[in-house]
């Protein structure tokens, strides 16, 4: 494989020289493009809000006082992400209330395939729709409710656009693992969307009726 | 001229998010655009994960709490 290393901006790489000699507003001009994404990383796995600004805030001290070890083989980016991920995977374990699904776990039981439980319709996106609050809701509801090992690829792929590699560094799991739980997300998303895209959300019926082939 | 080897549902469903993403090789995307193209089912199972990609690309946003951009530098300060 090629040895080239990721394009560290110039500004970055100026950035992270001041902050090694001292510069601490530095270091805020060096986070802030990624404020939002290290949030969302954090509420990709903690889903609740006062739980991830802790762990952003725990992250962004670890990336302050580790930044001297960042050797740049990966973006800066990329090692922010996955410093909050390790902190947020340390809260999961920490707190009692959540059951900690362990990588090692989650390596050797991949859990079976999951395939399509519904066949409705849904080709076009209204534009409009997006700017409906229902349809952001349903969104919303629907990432809630996925698994968190399938939530944070999904976070990471779909909403931050990590690449594969990326993504699978991020979490220390494999390239294959990545694809197979985003296809898992992916389909769980659309059968909790789909059905109301084009059924009772549209039509404003309660009723929907689910489209099967058997 | 070469006969393309059909695709089951299944497969489709299994290469779906890949295929979604550009990341098959140019056989397998020819195997299955020949089976959209006679199955309303996996089309729809098509369109409705490429809306799933669009509207998470578009449509999602976590709302910084308000104040964390100023809170998320404060253990620094001490």
């Amino acid at each position: 494989m090629g040895a080239a290393k990721p394009d560290l901006g110039a500004n970055e790489a100026e950035l992270i020289q001041r902050v090694c000699q001292g510069d601490k507003e530095a270091f805020c001009g060096l986070v802030r493009p990624y404020e939002r994404a290290v949030y969302a990383a954090a509420m990709s796995i903690l889903n609740n809000p006062a739980d991830a600004e802790e762990v952003a805030q725990e992250a962004v001290l670890k990336a302050f006082s580790n930044l001297a070890r960042f050797r740049g083989e990966a973006k800066f980016s990329t090692w922010l992400i996955q410093i909050t991920i390790n902190e947020a995977r340390l809260r999961l374990r920490k707190d009692r209330r959540h059951l900690y699904e362990s990588v090692d776990e989650a390596r050797t039981n991949e859990e079976g395939e999951y395939f399509p439980k519904d066949f409705a319709d849904w080709r076009e996106v209204p534009s409009e729709a997006l700017q409906r609050e229902e349809l952001k809701q349903a969104l919303r509801h629907a990432i809630a409710g996925l698994a968190p090992k399938y939530r944070e690829v999904l976070i990471l792929r779909d909403v931050q656009h990590l690449s594969t590699e990326e993504t699978a560094q991020v979490l220390g799991i494999s390239v294959g693992n990545v694809k197979t739980r985003l296809l898992r997300a992916r389909l769980q998303m659309r059968d909790a969307l789909a059905p109301g895209i084009d059924g009772s959300w549209s039509t404003g019926q309660a009723g929907y009726q689910k489209v099967r082939p058997w | 001229m070469r006969k393309m080897i059909e695709i089951s549902c299944v497969e489709v469903w299994r290469e779906i998010s890949n295929y979604v993403d550009g990341a098959i090789d140019p056989e397998l995307r020819a195997r299955m655009e020949a089976h959209f193209k006679g199955c309303a089912h996996c089309t729809a199972v098509l369109d409705g994960t490429t809306n799933v990609v669009k509207l998470l690309a578009d449509g999602v946003e976590y709302d910084l709490p308000q104040g964390l951009s100023q809170r998320l530098y404060s253990k620094l300060k001490d």
